[in-house]
């Protein structure tokens, strides 16, 4: 149906040509869903674009075939392939609420497809939108046809663009890492949409994703792709119990699985033994009655609604739990950035709950607890340098000055794993791997006794994942620290924690040491976390 | 958060009974509001404008008593202006006046303020607006087209364009213009104010002569006062091209880089819709946000091409107001002004709420 031929795609940039894919060749056949599985900048994306023929501006398919049912996509006319997308191939997108227009109704969004490609008329556009509305299983469509995209979660927004895409029933859906930023049990409802969509309607399907656990559940065949080549392909078990090539064992070791240790997730050869850290009786961190009001438009919102619970020193406590369940706001309330609205904190006995978040820069407290942030990048200051940066903390709370700070930066730098040569590098300069060693190079300045993370590793590579999560777990043993890790991502978590605490709607919903809720988790809604979770296939040891 | 409320409100709109009144009545409600909060500044302006006229230097009372007057005669005139009471005292007869609708007396003019005004702020008006809509008219197309094609010649076009536009001092660009046109070409008529003096003024309506004109449907008078406003349109125009365009080639380039562009090309819509119906729409507002504040400034700083024009416009009776210290003048032309700028921003907020609906359901 599909057969691409040493397809080559390059972009002009100021500072020359840039070779996105260099010649891949692949076939889809009808009713198959391929996935195309690779880390940023490998060119899984830019493949995608370029057999719809919508490559930003100065990217050109610089060499190779790609035929669709006979047609020719690199040499067809513009005004060809207009009729080609919407109708024959469609696309759906990442970051579903960006993908569509934000200041028109969705049922009009759908209309337009419907009339562009004659498949609806005046008349009957508005209950054949509706009607493309059901498809995807919104419910209470006739409403939903007057909604803007701001009104709608993210999930019913990747819904509207599946109606979209699907609305004039075309044969070829590519999906563009579609569940990107949505929440783990969204992301296995818009996944099963999207398989169920092809099965019923015998479309073949191309799945772009970074998450080979995702790609292994969903498609009948996988590519691995690496610096705009196909490193490996083929059966999603066969490449999962025994990868071919070094990148893709690679990806298949760093993805989190059940039964896997942190270690594990390494290459073999980085594989080091796991040090110990020690989990004292006596509690660090007590939480109780915590609750927090913001006021609302339409009322005040509980988004923490009175919870308790206690860190033992030493200890690494998950919380876990998805947007818009209070997790964010009870991290940001421990680490004193906003206040509660009652509820106490003790911290080593003292309640630091009446303290104001305004002052407690000022508090000698404000070293012992510190955070790592989510997004690597937009949490350092792009005109400062790393050096700048890790030194910030030290010279304000530590009062280091002159050499001594210099040096401590250095010493710092080498703990976190950041070569020296890269500490005068601005954040531009940086990978997002270097980036995120800065970020906790810096939070760990002072040697803090508790570190809050704030899914540290959302925004990475699974490659730079494991190795940043690997590092949390030595920096952890070599300065005692105690950990609360804040993620949506439970196997993430089992890794790295001794206790789970589960958040649904401001409240906790379980907690307990994380073997147990994990193997046998007693509330609904852990289950249906546990449950919405990518599985990958069991991975056959590898002596 | 609020997802209970906007579900409802979502449902009570698409309802069939009357969906006007219920959509209206918030928007409604927004807009009282929205005038309630100018109250202030109107009180302000009042205040101020008072305050800085007394502070002016120049004593009035010695300019209209004239070059041979003598200490009593200045101390009578003072008397006559009201002049000699306390401060306090001369603000709240102001206040009082004003509550009438009586701005007070023009020293310079003999007439009274809200006279001259209503006769010299359409004049204004009316250029301004004929320049806005003439400059809107190249600045936006030529805006788009340079953002579709960044790079080449419509964007090197309008860069030279604009930059020409905004180095040219308007009076140097309306006497060029009154050079070629009049003198050496002779197709434009005498700069010499709205209407040549062979036509009668057209009965007052709006007090804009074109409108005016066109609804005595006397097209002779229209044609001529039309003659008139051409040349210090365009000079007015050309000044105000450079941000507009400037702005809507900003607001294409980033609309049209947006995910949601990417997905009507994958679904294969036409590039008109995309560029008018997806990208445009989009970029309306920071066009709208800047064509509010093209206004204002010209509004104010059209003293000059009114000099050249010999235009009776409201910027050149305050230049000549505040020369000879006219208080009642002065503080006419910056109330009205005031009022003018608060029902701008009026206007401009009711069209974002038009534009975006996502405006409008987090005001407070």
């Amino acid at each position: 149906m599909l057969s691409v031929k040493d397809l080559a795609v390059s972009f002009q940039t100021r500072r020359g040509t840039v070779d996105a894919v260099r010649g891949i060749s692949f076939d889809l056949a009808k009713g198959e869903i391929l996935g195309i599985v690779g880390e940023s900048g490998s060119g899984k994306s830019v493949t995608s674009y370029a057999l719809m023929r919508i490559l930003d501006a100065g990217g050109t398919i610089a060499a190779g075939e790609a035929t669709y049912s006979g047609i020719d996509l690199r040499r067809a006319a513009e005004r060809d392939m207009r009729d080609i997308r919407g109708r024959e191939i469609s696309m759906i997108f990442q970051n579903p609420r960006a993908a569509l227009n934000p200041i028109r109704k969705v049922g009009h969004q759908i209309e337009d497809v419907l009339r562009r490609h004659a498949r609806a008329t005046r008349q009957d556009a508005r209950a054949k939108a509706i009607a493309a509305l059901r498809a995807v299983r919104i419910n209470d469509a006739e409403a939903r046809y007057d909604a803007y995209p701001f009104e709608l979660s993210g999930g019913m927004c990747q819904r509207i663009v599946c109606a979209i895409a699907l609305a004039c029933d075309p044969r070829l859906l590519i999906a563009d890492e579609p569940t990107t930023g949505l929440d783990i049990t969204t992301q296995k409802a818009v996944m099963d949409l999207v398989r169920d969509l092809i099965r019923e309607r015998g479309m073949s399907s191309i799945l772009i994703t970074h998450d080979l656990g995702l790609a292994a559940q969903y498609c009948d065949r996988i590519m691995v792709m690496k610096d705009g080549v196909i490193v490996e392909q083929g059966d999603p078990v066969q490449i999962f119990s025994a990868p071919q090539h070094p990148y893709s064992r690679k990806l298949v070791d760093a993805t989190p699985r059940v039964g896997e240790s942190i270690r594990s997730l390494l290459p073999p050869e980085d594989r080091k033994a796991e040090l110990p850290h020690h989990v004292h009786d006596r509690p660090l961190v007590e939480v109780r009655n915590l609750t927090k009001t913001y006021r609302g438009s339409s009322g005040p919102v509980h988004a923490v609604k009175g919870i308790s619970f206690s860190i033992k020193q030493g200890q690494s406590v998950g919380l876990v739990g998805e947007s818009g369940c209070g997790k964010s706001t009870t991290s940001e309330i421990l680490v004193r950035l906003m206040d509660a609205t009652s509820g106490e904190i003790l911290f080593d006995g003292h309640d630091i709950a009446g303290i104001p978040a305004q002052g407690f820069a000022r508090n000698p407290r404000r070293a012992e607890i510190q955070m790592v942030f989510q997004d690597a990048t937009d949490s350092l200051n792009p005109r400062h340098t790393a050096r700048q940066t890790i030194a910030d903390p030290l010279h304000r709370l530590g009062g280091l000055r002159g050499a001594k700070l210099a040096t401590r930066v250095e010493e710092l730098a080498t703990l976190v794993g950041l070569p020296l040569p890269l500490l005068d590098r601005f954040p531009h300069q940086l990978s997002g791997g270097q980036k995120a060693r800065v970020g906790i190079a810096r939070a760990v300045a002072l040697e803090p006794k508790f570190l809050i993370l704030d899914e540290p590793t959302a925004a990475l590579d699974v490659s730079i994942q494991a190795v940043v999560l690997n590092l949390l777990v030595d920096l952890r043993a070599k300065l005692g620290m105690t950990y609360l890790f804040v993620s949506h991502d439970l196997h993430v978590v089992r890794l790295l924690c001794d206790h789970v605490i589960v958040m649904k709607a401001g409240e906790i919903v379980e907690q307990g040491p994380a073997q147990d809720v994990m193997s046998n988790p007693q509330h609904d809604y852990t289950k249906t976390l546990l449950a919405a979770a990518p599985k990958p296939p069991a991975r056959r040891q590898v002596a | 958060m609020s997802s209970g409320s906007i579900v409802s409100s979502t449902c009570a709109r698409c309802r069939p009974v009357k969906p006007v009144s219920v959509a209206a009545y918030p928007r409604l409600r927004a807009v009282a509001f929205r005038v309630a909060q100018s109250i202030p500044v109107v009180i302000g302006v009042v205040v101020i404008s008072f305050l800085l006229t007394r502070t002016l230097p120049g004593d009035p009372a010695a300019y209209f008593a004239g070059a041979a007057a003598d200490e009593a005669s200045i101390a009578e005139v003072r008397k006559a202006l009201g002049l000699d009471k306390p401060l306090i005292q001369q603000f709240f007869i102001y206040v009082g006046d004003l509550m009438q609708g009586d701005l007070g007396q023009s020293i310079s003019s003999g007439r009274p303020v809200a006279t001259d005004l209503a006769s010299r702020l359409p004049a204004s008006l009316e250029l301004t607006l004929t320049a806005l809509i003439l400059s809107c008219g190249i600045a936006i197309p030529l805006g788009i087209l340079a953002a579709t094609r960044p790079g080449s010649w419509v964007d090197h076009l309008c860069r030279v364009l604009v930059t020409a536009g905004v180095s040219l001092p308007t009076f140097f660009t309306g006497i060029v213009l009154i050079y070629v046109f009049y003198y050496l070409l002779g197709i434009a008529p005498s700069p010499l104010g709205r209407l040549d003096f062979i036509y009668l003024d057209p009965d007052r309506v709006t007090g804009f002569y074109l409108i005016d004109a066109a609804l005595m449907g006397d097209w002779e008078t229209w044609r001529g006062a039309a003659k008139q406003l051409i040349l210090p349109a365009i000079t007015l125009a050309l000044f105000t091209l450079a941000p507009i365009a400037r702005m809507t080639r900003a607001a294409m380039l980033t609309a049209l880089s947006s995910d949601f562009i990417r997905t009507a090309r994958a679904a294969g819509l036409s590039r008109g819709t995309i560029l008018y119906g997806y990208a445009f729409r989009n970029a309306l507002l920071p066009v709208v946000t800047t064509l509010g504040m093209v206004f204002s400034f010209t509004l104010g700083a059209n003293v000059l091409v009114e000099k050249v024009f010999a235009w009776p416009g409201i910027g050149s009776y305050a230049v000549e107001a505040l020369v000879v210290s006219d208080y009642a003048a002065v503080q006419g032309f910056v109330l009205a002004m005031a009022l003018l700028f608060v029902a701008l921003n009026l206007v401009i907020d009711l069209l974002y709420t038009a534009i975006d609906p996502r405006i409008g359901f987090s005001s407070k």
